[in-house]
């Protein structure tokens, strides 16, 4: 091994590029999905279940804590999707230089946080 | 080439393919989702009980649970490949997992079921 090797431990100096930021935010999410899976399988539950179980919903949605929980587990899932068709389509070899694979980033980004917001606003 | 016990398929290849087919089952059942709510209101029971009172919508479901189950299966294992490096805890975090979804995959048909 060389002695004298390059290093930076400067942590204000490095930068995640955007591609590395939209994949680790797919994994994020995609971790966020599957450890509310009980959460969502619940709540299919009680708007299946009869009326008693219905309003008990409802009245978990009536608080903003609980809605804002809602909004950010939709929220995962729009930018897991997003996320993952930018990936199919990269299957297909679309994006997947250096140049397009950040063009790519970028849009999936913009294109994710765009739905976020309007899901926000379709939510209060 | 190398196969894995743990993996969905034992094979790279065919849990890389199956990742991504269920990932198209899935978003095609959000679309019909979607769809569906664009034209009943999301707030009312009624609307839920309708929809998920057809056998057809109890099939897809399942279907589509049994392919959240693969899919979650397929990233989970990849994450704890990647993260987790002592090979007891992996292996016990995976059956734990393991467990976990095969135990939602029953409860999902249970609620299915009793609509």
């Amino acid at each position: 091994m060389k002695e004298q090797r390059p290093v930076n431990l400067d942590l204000t100096t490095i930068k995640f590029p955007i591609t590395a930021i939209v994949s680790i935010l797919h994994r994020i999410s995609g971790v966020i999905l599957f450890l509310f899976i009980p959460l969502m399988l619940w709540g299919l539950q009680q708007v299946l279940g009869s009326g008693d179980d219905f309003a008990v919903l409802q009245r978990c949605f009536a608080g903003p804590v609980s809605r804002f929980i809602l909004w950010g587990i939709l929220s995962a899932l729009i930018y897991h999707i997003v996320a993952g068709i930018r990936h199919l389509l990269m299957d297909f070899g679309l994006g997947e230089g250096k140049v397009s694979g950040r063009l790519g980033a970028r849009i999936a980004l913009g294109v994710a946080i765009v739905l976020i917001v309007l899901l926000g606003i379709a939510l209060w | 080439m190398v196969s894995n016990v743990t993996s969905y398929s034992g094979n790279g290849l065919r849990d890389w393919l199956a990742q991504r087919l269920s990932a198209v089952v899935m978003v095609a059942y959000v679309v019909l989702l979607a769809v569906y709510f664009a034209m009943h209101p999301v707030a009312e029971q009624t609307s839920w009980q309708q929809l998920f009172g057809h056998v057809w919508m109890k099939i897809i479901t399942v279907i589509v649970l049994l392919n959240l189950v693969v899919h979650a299966w397929i990233g989970i294992w990849t994450i704890f490949t990647d993260y987790i490096k002592p090979m007891w805890l992996r292996v016990c975090l995976e059956l734990a997992v393991i467990l976990v979804l095969a135990g939602y995959l029953v409860w999902g048909i249970d609620i299915l079921w009793s609509v």
